[in-house]
This record gives C-alpha cells, structure tokens and sequence, in this order.
C-alpha cells in the first residue's frame, strides 16, 4: 500500500479545500437569549425563536457579529460593509425552522489567508475565500434509547448557537498541509478568544473536498466532498486514503462522480453517501426577518483594537523585536497564556533571549507537558531570577539551584538565597583575598601558566570555586585571575 | 411562463410535498400564474433601483442588536408541549439516518 501510494502520488496531484465550521464562544445563541452552555439536560436552553416556532423572529446578537468580525481579521480577511443572511432550505428533524439562516452571496468577511509551513520547506499561503455566519443546528440522537431501533431522538439545545464557516480556497496539496492549516486554524481561532475549538465538543468541524489531477494538469478533477473528519489526525488520514481511492479509479480506467463521502475512522475508509441528486439544491433566498449586516469603519476598528495579537503575528513580532530564534518563537506563542507568561518575564528582566532560553528550557522541561498555568513559579518571579543572572549577581550554576528550589516552594529567589545561604560572592574584597590564596598555594601551575601553558587556568578557577564553595561567578573568577596572572 | 411536469414534481420534492396527480394539475398551472406576472414584472424598467429584498435603512452601522445577556427560555416541558410524540426530554421523529 505504501510503495502505491507512492507511485500514485508522483502520478497525481492532489486539490483540497477545507470547510471549517467554529462554534463561537458567546453566552447566547446567534438569533435569540438562550444560553449556548454545552451538556445541559436536553431542551432545556429552548425559546420560540430557536424552536422555530410560527411567528417568532431573529434578533442578531452583536457578540456574535464582533467575534466572527475579530475571527475574519485574523485570517487577513476584509470584512465587508455589509452583508446578508440567507436561507438554506432543507428538511430534517433536529432543523425545527426547515431552513438554516446563513449568508450566500454577500458574506461577512472575503480574501483572506493562513500561512503554514509547506511541504517542500518554508511557508505558504493557503487562501481564505469566506468567512460567514450561521445559526448551528441541533443534536439527532440516533441510538441509546430503548425504543432508538424506530425512533429518532431530536434535543435542540445547540440550534441557534452561532456558528462560522471558514472556506478555504483550493490551495492545498497534500493531507499534511491540511493538517497544518487546521492547526493555524485553531491556533489562531483561541488566540482571539473566537472559540475553544474543543473538537469532542464539536466546537470545531471539518469537511474536505478532495479531487486529484496528473501532475501538470491545471484543470480541476472531480471532487468528492468528505464529511465527518471527527479530529484533525482523522482529516490527515480520511484525505490520504481519498486520494489513494480516486488514483486507483483513475488508473484502473474508471471515472469519478462528484459525491458526498463518509469517512469511518474504525475502518480508514470513506463510503459514497447515497443521496438523491438534487438534495443540495437549497434553494436559498435572502432572511426577510433579517436586516443586512452593516459594519461601520469605525467599528471595524474598535472590534480591531480590542483584538489579541494573532499568533502568526505574534511570533514575527517576538523574532524581530526580541530577536529569538524561530523555533523559540514557535514553542512561545503555542498558547496565549504562554507568550503572555513569556513577555511578562521579558518585561521583568529586559533581556528576552535570557527569558526565552528559561522559559522554554529549563521551565517548560520542568512542566513536563503540563500547561503554563500551572506553572509553580508566577511570571514576575522568574524574571527575578533572570534579573539576577543578566545583572552577574548569579552565575548559571546557582541560578538553575535556585529556581530547583522555586519549583518546590514557589518563593522568589531573594527569599530562597536568604534562607538557604545561597548566594554569590560579588565583594571584590573577599574574591580578591581568595584568588591571592590559591594562587600563593599554586606556585607550580602559575609558573607553568606564565611559560604559556594557559591551559592550566582551569585548574586554578577549579581551586577558587572549590575555596569558595561555588558561590563565585566562575567567568569573574576566570577574568580576575588572568588580570593576576599577567601582571 | 410554461413549466414543464418534471419541473413541477422536482419542486413538489424539495418542498417535501407528497401530492397526488389531481394536486400535481393545479398547483403546476398555479405556479404558471405565478411565474407569469413574475414576467410582467421583470419587464418593469428598474434601472438604479436598489433591489429590496430585506428592509433597508439608512446607517452605516446595524441597529438593533440583542446584547449578549441569557435569558431562560420555555423549558423542557414548555419546547414539548405541542410534540406530536416526545419521550426521556426529547422530540421523537420516525427513524432518521439521513436523507
């Protein structure tokens, strides 16, 4: 399978486009005051509007509106002036209205872009066609029940609740690169506070439309659009087997159809969906309970200057600014709550790559895994340490004992060097008495250094750490030493 | 505006209608009716007419959006209160996988 797949790929050139739909994280539904709070008892968060009830009517909740508008501009979107809700007509149990209210042809937001790292090395940009708003629909609860071998259950908790559809263009060529923008996706998504994209929540949804062409071809081929990618792992692996499945029809002469696929993550593989032909005819028309959406210039900008720096932004920022490596600039910004922990030890210490070097070595090895939040040592007191360390008050070596001791307790350094004794020898006096000690007590290796065998220097900042007990700063102790030794 | 049986049997299908031939005839010719003063319309020059498919208002901005504040609904028992059959909190429909 592997060696094919193989062959097939060099064949064949893949197109994937991605839908993502986002539960947005207001308090309320989109249309009506229900609370969207997940896994309340069934029907429970229900009014007129959301039942779809005759003669109830949508209200638009401006929350919806601000975060969808915050979601838009960090994908580099531009937001429209105005755009429209529209039905989408269609029937099925856990729709009460018959329609779902979206937006057709005047979306939200248009042209914008994620960029993740390519396949080939470097980075690309995958094109965001649309950004819209949409009521969710509710739960159908297939099986569980005593008598669910006749009856569907239907609980409607989840109609209402605001949704947005991210389409992507085309742009993307192998199932890794999906994977990679999915991640941006939701990167970027809980950087802004949009959503927690909790995928066992459903808060974050996927389908693909996949279809392949020879390589050199720039027309399209036949797509199949592969729905109920339950985790972005499931994404990665649903679009590899598609890809496989449409080069073995290709090659073995067969024709593709454009279709609706199912992807069962038991077996890997992904099954026609049988529906009738027309079924996606929705018929959609404009909301006529609805007024268009109108986003003022100005509060566009006030929705943009309330935005959390987005995560892409973010790391540009921390590598021109800070002047971190990349990589240090990737592990940083993995969650807000980090790079907010970063940038408060920078603000601490003013020496940010010291700060990254701390956060990302010593401390996130330290946790192990676990979330910033749960770090024992708060910001402000790490940058004490790197206040320390920058200032030469502390060598390494102690530092990395002290902060031992501040993942324990949790106390500052200062408290720590208090009690424990911990501390480093910056009196001249008392370091210059030292040096003359050992160097009296070496009179071999100081005649051996000043034949110009300067190697043995080591020995003797060894003998003046050992009289010291390690509280002296060996690069001082080297620096005092060769200003002795030359003279 | 003349449409054809098929036309008139896909709509009624979309529709979820389920219509017996007698029903099929008159709702064809009344859609006939329809799309022909739909026609008449269509001939009306509206040139530089903005197209009213949505009330219209003169604002940079949407008025009349809901702050983001719950409000209880009608409860459980108020959502099944009209539910042709219901069951443990729930609406019950004949099976569905999909359609």
């Amino acid at each position: 399978m592997a060696a094919e797949t193989e062959d097939l790929t060099a064949k064949y050139e893949a197109v994937i486009g991605l839908e993502v739909h986002v539960q947005l994280a207001t308090r309320t539904k989109i249309f009506c005051a229900c609370a969207t709070s997940f896994g309340a008892p069934a029907n429970t968060n229900v009014c007129p509007v959301c039942l779809g009830l005759p003669g109830a009517l949508p209200v638009l909740n401006r929350a919806a509106v601000e975060m969808a508008v915050r979601a838009s501009l960090g994908l580099h979107c531009r937001v429209n002036p105005v755009s429209r809700f529209a039905r989408k007509n269609y029937f099925y149990p856990d729709l009460p209205k018959g329609y779902q209210i979206s937006q057709y042809d005047e979306p939200l937001a248009e042209h914008g872009w994620v960029e993740v790292a390519a396949a080939g090395g470097g980075a690309k940009r995958i094109g965001v066609t649309r950004v819209h708003l949409e009521d969710d629909a509710g739960k159908s609860i297939h099986d569980g029940f005593r008598d669910s071998a006749d009856y569907t259950y239907v609980d409607l908790n989840r109609a209402g609740t605001p949704l947005i559809e991210i389409v992507s263009e085309p742009d993307i060529r192998t199932p890794d690169e999906a994977y990679a923008y999915l991640t941006a996706l939701k990167e970027t998504m809980q950087f802004l506070g949009v959503s927690e994209c909790d995928m066992e929540k459903g808060q974050l949804r996927c389908d693909a439309n996949v279809s392949i062409r020879p390589r050199g071809e720039t027309k399209l081929g036949t797509k199949a659009e592969v729905k109920n990618l339950n985790s972005f792992r499931f994404a990665r692996l649903a679009i590899e087997y598609e890809i496989a499945r449409q080069a073995r029809v290709l090659t073995s002469g067969g024709r593709l159809v454009q279709e609706t696929r199912l992807y069962n993550s038991e077996t890997g593989e992904t099954a026609s969906m049988r529906s009738k032909e027309h079924a996606h005819d929705y018929r959609y028309f404009p909301e006529p309970d609805l007024a268009p959406v109108r986003i003022s210039a100005a509060w566009l900008e006030e929705i943009r200057d309330a935005m959390p720096e987005p995560p892409a932004e973010k790391r540009a920022r921390f590598i021109a600014s800070y002047g971190l490596r990349e990589y240090d600039a990737q592990v940083l910004t993995g969650s807000r709550e980090l790079s907010d922990y970063f940038e408060a030890v920078v603000k601490a210490c003013g020496d940010a790559r010291l700060a990254a070097n701390w956060v990302t070595g010593d401390l996130m090895g330290a946790l192990d895994g676990k979330a910033i939040e749960e770090s024992p040592v708060p910001a402000g007191r790490l940058g004490e340490l790197c206040t320390l360390i920058a200032k030469g008050e502390i060598s390494g070596k102690l530092a990395k004992e002290i902060f031992a001791r501040m993942l324990e307790t949790g106390d500052s350094p200062s408290v720590i060097m208090e009690r424990e004794g911990l501390r480093q020898i910056s009196d001249k006096g008392e370091l210059d008495r030292i040096v003359n000690e050992v160097l009296a007590a070496s009179a071999k290796q100081v005649e051996q250094y000043r034949a110009g065998k300067t190697a043995v220097i080591g020995y003797l900042v060894g003998q003046v750490m050992k009289a010291t007990q390690g509280q002296a700063d060996p690069a001082a102790v080297r620096e005092l030493l060769q200003a002795k030794l030359a003279s | 505006m003349k449409i054809s049986p098929e036309q008139a049997a896909m709509v009624a299908d979309l529709a979820n209608l389920d219509l017996t031939n007698e029903e099929m005839q008159r709702i064809t010719h009344d859609l006939e009716e329809i799309l022909t003063h739909m026609e008449a319309l269509n001939r009306a020059d509206t040139t530089g007419v903005e197209p009213m498919a949505q009330v219209l208002f003169d604002a940079a901005e949407s008025p009349l959006l809901r702050a983001d504040e719950p409000r209880p609904g009608i409860g459980v028992e108020g959502a099944l209160l009209n539910a042709p059959l219901s069951g443990a909190g729930h609406f019950k429909v004949p099976k569905v996988i999909e359609r």
